[in-house]
């Protein structure tokens, strides 16, 4: 009897956990699907809304350089070229900064000093865009004129890269400015990514015998690398998307040039400026087509990324 | 005495909840927003029941919204093309509310005597076929004054707007070559030169760099206290930009206004006119089904016109002249 009554219980109070399974399952799963629907429902509209464009223009849309409202011209080449130009140059002065900070914070600072640091550097991260764009546009912009682009200028004047006139403004700018507002997203989570390596790890490299270097550039950076590359991909979505602060320092000239002082332009900076006074029927579909391709250009990047983690997992557990 | 006392109350009453009902929408225009915003303020406190909810999201995204109906009226600083007005269901009508200008700002190293600008030589510097300040052409317009040979470095708005809607308005009357090639738009494919956004952008790229040239709008210059060029006008006089000069290029345009009001003023006749001149307009549905709403937007106008043209200097707008206020008042009856 007494057993009887304890098996029902427990059966009881399986079934409640099991209810409650289920109901949390379920709760999961529309929020997962709330995200899948708002991307389905995202690309619909980019899709919808750029029908005028995409009729007109076809595939010339995207080689296509001209950029001209009043004979209904327009092309995206010169946007993609800017978006991409300003993202890499951001990440190639991000990444190494970055890391390095992110190593110094989670290695090699008293724990005292890497949190002090690391609540800054977040604070770094809530600045709002414009702030960094006023900055940029009234700091930044005189410093390279006067000094950065005439230094870069008589250093690497033979490279195509360094040439023209110095306005400041441009792709190399913008690129700094990107470089600093992905700065606090990356050394934030690969901080987070090196703090959490075991610490078995680290010791069991120093009890070879391996130095403190070592121990950090061949154990725990290649353990955290994971967490690394996530932190810069989240650098480089903010700098792919990225409106205000790069539209107030990169001249906003639709064209492709070699040199990195030349002005430029970029996808979502065109977006912001000339929506709201785009009238007729193309004009405005072409702007909201170059969404659709920024929205592209972010899939590929992001699929690479996958990729490029892919393989260097398999590499990883090959390892002896 | 007391009758009447109480009979005025009562239509007063009357008159304010008749009108207790209207809240009108509309939306359109960023440029005038600052004089809208105090004139539907104003109203409000000596009409109570009309409340006016004004957008500035553009005059793009104003004649869009009109259109698609989702606004009592929209607001534009170019006027609507027939093309637009025909995808309106009701036919549109055009309102002149305040003027605009548009001033060519620089920044010259070692020049501090103000500039004199011709058309030609604007329109020349902003193809690029002008390159250096001391090109023939800027020394024929400022005789007297030491122009270095540098490079000039040319600043446009990035940002579509209203603003270079006016310039490139400007420079396409005076220079065929400029209509052939660029033509005017709030956006253009411009020849040369750096985009800054905004008024602020524009402004801040030409100060920051030595022999830059740009154009802002009159009302930002004046309240940035910036130093800018006069414009050589169609009577042949270098006019510099005021509220009476820009003023006078409307009453000038005002001889040859169009019934529908629908006209540029760039280059307007009139030794005093400033060139670089324009309205810009409230675009009224010529039928509105909810006859309160028709009253208290034709009450409006008519205030708009009148009174409420008073309080625009203060802010930096010039006003109508009386000619367009007539013509003006006239168009209001026509809405129904």
């Amino acid at each position: 009897m007494a057993t009887q009554t304890a098996v029902l219980e427990r059966t009881a109070v399986r079934k409640t956990a099991q209810t409650g399974d289920t109901v949390a399952r379920l709760v999961a799963l529309t929020f997962a699907s709330v995200v899948l629907l708002i991307v389905a429902v995202l690309v619909f509209e980019l899709w919808v809304g750029s029908a005028a464009a995409r009729h007109k223009l076809g595939w010339s849309f995207l080689f296509s350089s001209d950029w001209d409202p009043v004979t209904e011209k327009f092309g995206a080449a010169p946007f993609m070229y800017g978006t991409v130009v300003t993202s890499v140059l951001a990440l190639l002065i991000s990444v190494p900064l970055g890391v390095g900070a992110a190593v110094f914070l989670s290695e090699l600072a008293p724990a005292s000093i890497s949190n002090a640091l690391t609540f800054l550097i977040e604070l770094l991260a809530a600045i709002p865009s414009v702030i960094y764009g006023m900055l940029a546009l009234f700091t930044l912009v005189p410093l390279m004129r006067n000094y950065g682009e005439p230094f870069l200028k008589k250093s690497f004047g033979f490279l195509p890269l360094f040439r023209g006139p110095a306005f400041g403004v441009g792709f190399l700018t913008a690129g700094m400015i990107l470089a600093v507002m992905s700065f606090p997203f990356i050394i934030s989570v690969s901080r987070e990514a090196l703090l959490a390596v075991p610490r078995d790890q680290r010791e069991a490299s120093l009890a070879l015998g391996a130095t403190r270097w070592e121990t950090t550039s061949q154990v725990v950076v290649p353990y955290a690398r994971l967490g690394i590359l996530g932190s810069i991909f989240l650098g480089l979505a903010r700098a792919l998307g990225e409106t205000m602060a790069v539209t107030m320092v990169i001249g906003n000239d639709p064209s492709i040039h070699a040199s990195l002082f030349a002005p430029g332009y970029t996808i979502a900076a065109v977006i912001a400026n000339e929506f709201t006074e785009a009238t007729g029927s193309v004009y405005p579909a072409a702007l909201v087509e170059l969404g659709l391709v920024l929205f592209c250009i972010t899939i590929v990047i992001n699929a690479l990324a996958r990729i490029l983690i892919l393989a260097t997992t398999s590499k990883g557990s090959k390892r002896p | 005495m007391k009758r009447q006392l109480l009979a005025l109350a009562g239509v007063c009453a009357l008159g304010v909840s008749v009108a207790a009902a209207q809240h009108i929408t509309a939306a359109g225009a960023t440029f005038p927003a600052p004089v809208y915003q105090k004139w539907f303020d104003e109203y409000h406190k000596m009409h109570s029941g009309v409340e006016v909810n004004y957008q500035s999201i553009g005059s793009g995204a104003g004649i869009q919204q009109l259109t698609s109906g989702t606004v009592d009226f929209g607001a534009s600083d170019m006027p609507m093309t027939d093309a637009q007005i025909s995808k309106v269901k009701v036919h549109t009508l055009h309102f002149p509310t305040v003027l605009g200008a548009v001033v060519p700002t620089y920044n010259i190293a070692g020049v501090t005597a103000e500039l004199k600008f011709s058309g030609e030589a604007l329109a020349g510097i902003y193809l690029g076929d002008i390159k250096k300040w001391n090109d023939p052409a800027l020394m024929k317009d400022n005789p007297g004054v030491k122009l270095p040979a540098e490079d000039i470095v040319v600043v446009h708005r990035s940002d579509g707007s209203g603003t270079s809607f006016i310039w490139t308005d400007y420079l396409s009357k005076v220079s065929p070559t400029w209509k052939s090639k660029v033509g005017a738009n709030t956006s253009v494919s411009w020849p040369a030169g750096l985009g800054g956004k905004g008024n602020e952008g524009v402004a801040g790229t030409v100060k920051q760099t030595p022999n830059s040239i740009g154009y802002v709008e009159l009302i930002y210059a004046i309240q940035n206290n910036m130093a800018y060029g006069s414009v050589k006008n169609e009577a042949g006089a270098y006019v510099k930009a005021s509220l009476a000069t820009v003023s006078a290029a409307a009453a000038g345009a005002a001889k040859e206004m169009p019934e529908d009001f629908r006209v540029s003023i760039t280059n307007a006749p009139g030794k005093t006119a400033y060139p670089i001149s324009s309205f810009t307009w409230m675009l009224i549905p010529s039928e509105i089904p909810d006859a309160g709403k028709a009253q208290a937007i034709k009450a409006f106008l008519q205030w708009m016109v009148t009174d409420g043209q008073k309080m625009t200097s203060a802010l930096a707008y010039a006003p109508l002249p009386k000619e367009v206020v007539a013509k003006e008042t006239k168009q209001i009856a026509m809405i129904k």
